[in-house]
């Protein structure tokens, strides 16, 4: 920690900018009360950094709750080892300049076993590398709360989680036994062992997502932007081509075009979509006319109807 | 004129004519473009899910591959050829097997001039608690009722316990009048119906809407086809101009979440602003302490600030070096909220092992955390809505007043004040589960009688000089019986010139 903060470091930290209309910024006070909430309340708290957008939006808030403090916890990378080189690169540029406490954790089991989304299939494959990734990494760290990204809007059974969700020394979710929640009043009394999920992203929509990155000029991973790349069609995904892990499959070559990512992933598991929004604003043209939801691309969330309640009752974030 | 002025005016309780409002003046009106937060209320089978589904469609909310799966998932489809709207919204396996909604959801919907969060709450009565949850935070409350049936026990009750939680609100949607031949006498009975039960709540913004949600007919797009008589506006229409609830009836309030102590040169308090406004310069109180500072800045990670207002996340930082920590309230030296060791306050008990007299439970309130013990001393009655004596523990979705009793000094406002410094949550310490909500209604002595205006000793002092009477052992034993205000020197002439004239 700095010992001293010279007065001058309290102008501006970021250049002024449009400022944010009466939504953007409601969601934003309200993610910023969540975060020194949680910062005040529990004694060893983390947050769980996947390196996406919104990711990286979780992360802007934090250092916006905490200035001109620094961001009071560690940031956690659960990685399976197969995300996009990209997304590493981009992550680690970030811990080094806003000068993060970082951890990454890869389950040794996994890769002992050489667990891989090809030989092992998605559903296996998340279950292994992330949700036993996850368990493993917050009890080594004994952490008692863990931020998330996770919105309400992209999926069914999170429209229907609390803010701070709490979890048992297991990490298991039970849906029908939430506290309730009232206002913005939240019950952060756990016992030992136990746990809080908390989300500051809750109320957010993709769009405001995509809008707040666009009015506060948050870094983003450049895959998010359309580029010409290699990538093959696997199983109706367009599958990025640049790892060579990535074995091709009888009948399958290597094409190219313009494209981009709407959700970012493990590479093999994450399909991008064919794009010629290069800038922020195109991205967002782009997003207002789709008529499909950024989920579409993701295969772990088509496994079955109600998989990602299974796999958040098992501890998956 | 604001919306909500407009609105009021429109409201005729001694006629039986129903008008949306407000349906002129529109051009005069400066839209609050922040998001509204709404809740759907009503009993089960009367169409909340529908109407929910009916606005994500309606909005475009829904998406091709989720429209695919809820098709795919919903095995047959109805007349229309749209799909089961319930299963968009009851996504918990346990839902879809009992097709019924258990626990609150959160849904959003735009249109071009607004954004929407709606909270999709459950209908059984067993569920009640998760309905106080979604009200709690909602600036507007829907209820449903069929045509056919009208008013039912469960609008009644979700009616009482929107309107107990500070909803000002209410949208009365009377749905599935299709099935009624689209009946203009009809749609007046049960609106007039339910402006009684409104304003008989206190709530003097309602707005009736007839409606078919299975159709589309007066949600998103209007339904003259069908009813050419109804000249009001659509659902969205009397969303998009509803205003959001605000928290800057009473003076100045900062509940301190955190102390922030970077470096020996910086010391702020980071909270968010939960009533008023403040500005560098002005003077404030620290409760419970009393301690008076003033304001020398208001920072935040994009630039120190002129002005704060309800509802921003800041940093403040005062001018000398006071005790402040977690838990502590800054509030303006002008308007003040009540200190003391006993409160008055409405509870909704939200779990199965109801509210015990008596026990000692956590509060939690903004960010303070104290002990306290509740007493009920009457229940609520949903079916007459009347009060009723009551000294015994109150059951799970049970409507109480209570007196609670604290070891140290509680700071709060009334809720109806300000819904932030004047709102609770109990923990039981046994469970840790959030047992009850709660409502702040007046401040009780400790002999338990009621401070009232005229009981009360109000003394206007000089801040240094109240300092120092706090600190004699006299006044500490009795402090319960008088408000200190605390005044600037300059004011304080001021009353004493008046005090000569």
């Amino acid at each position: 920690m700095p010992s001293t903060l010279p007065e001058t470091e309290l102008h501006n930290p970021q250049t002024a900018k449009t400022p944010l209309d009466p939504h953007l910024k409601a969601l934003e006070n309200e993610a910023i009360h969540i975060f020194r909430e949680v910062a005040a309340e529990f004694e060893k708290p983390v947050m769980l950094y996947s390196v996406g957008k919104d990711s990286s939006v979780l992360l802007h808030l934090a250092r916006k709750a905490f200035y001109p403090g620094r961001v009071p916890f560690p940031l956690l990378h659960v990685n399976t080892g197969w995300k996009f080189a990209e997304m590493i690169a981009f992550r680690n540029d970030i811990v080094k300049k806003y000068d993060l406490d970082f951890i990454e954790h890869i389950n040794p089991r996994g890769k002992a076993e050489n667990v891989t989304p090809f030989t092992h299939g998605s559903a296996l494959f998340t279950d292994i590398m992330k949700t036993e990734g996850l368990r493993q990494a917050l009890d080594a760290g004994g952490f008692d709360a863990a931020f998330g990204g996770a919105r309400r809007d992209e999926e069914a059974s999170r429209a229907k989680e609390r803010i701070y969700s709490f979890r048992t020394p297991e990490h298991r979710w039970d849906p029908r036994a939430q506290r309730p929640e009232l206002w913005n009043v939240y019950n952060g009394m756990i016992r030992k062992g136990e746990s809080v999920r908390a989300f500051p992203l809750s109320n957010w929509t993709e769009v405001d997502i995509w809008r707040y990155i666009q009015v506060e000029e948050t870094p983003l991973v450049p895959l998010y932007y359309a580029k010409e790349r290699p990538y093959i069609e696997r199983d109706g995904m367009m599958i990025l081509a640049e790892d060579p892990r990535l074995e091709l499959q009888p009948g399958e070559e290597i094409q190219h075009g313009s494209i981009r990512f709407r959700t970012l992933g493990d590479f093999p598991l994450t399909g991008a979509i064919p794009s010629q929004a290069t800038n922020l604003e195109e991205v967002i043209a782009e997003l207002e006319i789709a008529t499909v939801s950024e989920r579409q691309g993701r295969a772990i969330d088509r496994d079955q109807s109600g998989s990602m309640e299974k796999k958040k009752r098992e501890g998956y974030f | 004129m604001t919306v909500s002025a407009i609105a009021q005016n429109t409201i005729e309780p001694s006629t039986g004519t129903v008008t949306a409002f407000p349906a002129t003046e529109a051009t005069r009106v400066v839209r609050d473009t922040r998001p509204l937060r709404l809740i759907t209320c009503g009993s089960v089978d009367d169409g909340k899910s529908t109407l929910i589904g009916r606005l994500l469609w309606d909005t475009k909310a829904v998406k091709e591959d989720q429209a695919a799966t809820l098709r795919r998932d919903s095995g047959k489809q109805n007349d229309l050829g749209l799909p089961d709207f319930a299963l968009l919204l009851d996504g918990l396996q346990a839902e879809r097997e009992q097709g019924i909604t258990i626990d609150v959801a959160y849904r959003y919907f735009a249109t071009g001039n607004r954004s929407f969060i709606v909270a999709d709450t459950p209908g059984h009565e067993q569920y009640t608690r998760n309905m106080a949850t979604g009200a709690s935070t909602a600036d507007l409350a829907i209820l449903l009722v069929d045509a056919r049936t009208g008013l039912l026990e469960q609008t009644r009750r979700h009616a009482t316990i929107a309107s107990l939680m500070g909803i000002k609100q209410f949208v009365l949607a009377v749905n599935k009048f299709d099935l009624v031949g689209y009946d203009r006498a009809r749609f007046d009975q049960i609106s007039h119906e339910f402006r009684e039960l409104a304003l008989s709540l206190g709530v003097r913004q309602i707005t009736a809407i007839p409606m078919s949600a299975l159709k589309g007919e007066n949600v998103v797009y209007d339904g003259k086809a069908s009813m050419p008589w109804y000249e009001g506006q659509t659902l969205v229409e009397v969303l998009e101009l509803a205003t959001v609830r605000s928290a800057q009836t009473v003076g100045f309030r900062l509940p301190v979440q955190r102390v922030s102590r970077p470096g020996e040169s910086f010391r702020g308090y980071q909270g968010t602003v939960a009533g008023g406004s403040v500005k560098p310069g002005d003077s404030v109180v620290i409760l419970p302490s009393g301690m008076v500072a003033n304001v020398t800045k208001i920072v935040t990670f994009d630039l120190v600030r002129n002005a704060a207002v309800a509802g921003d996340a800041i940093t403040l930082v005062l001018d000398r070096q006071v005790d402040v920590s977690r838990g502590d309230m800054i509030v303006s030296l002008e308007s003040q909220p009540q200190t003391g060791l006993a409160f008055d306050a409405h509870l909704v008990a939200l779990q199965s092992d109801g509210i015990q007299p008596g026990k000692r439970y956590w509060l939690k309130s903004g960010s303070r955390r104290q002990r306290v013990t509740v007493q009920p001393s009457s229940q609520l009655d949903l079916k007459s809505r009347k009060w009723s004596h009551h000294t015994d523990g109150l059951a799970m979705n049970a409507i109480g007043k209570v007196h609670l009793s604290f070891d140290e000094q509680a700071v709060f406002d009334a809720y109806e004040q300000n819904r932030t410094t004047g709102a609770f949550i109990l923990i039981d310490p046994d469970t840790n589960n959030t047992v009850a909500g709660g409502m702040i209604t007046a401040k009780r002595s400790s002999l338990g009688g009621i401070h009232t205006e005229e009981s009360r000793v109000l003394l206007s002092l000089p801040a240094d000089l109240a300092d120092q009477l706090m600190a004699t052992e006299l006044f500490a034993a009795r402090r319960e019986e008088a408000d200190i205000r605390r005044i600037s020197a300059g004011r304080a002439s001021d009353v004493l010139n008046g005090l000569d004239g």
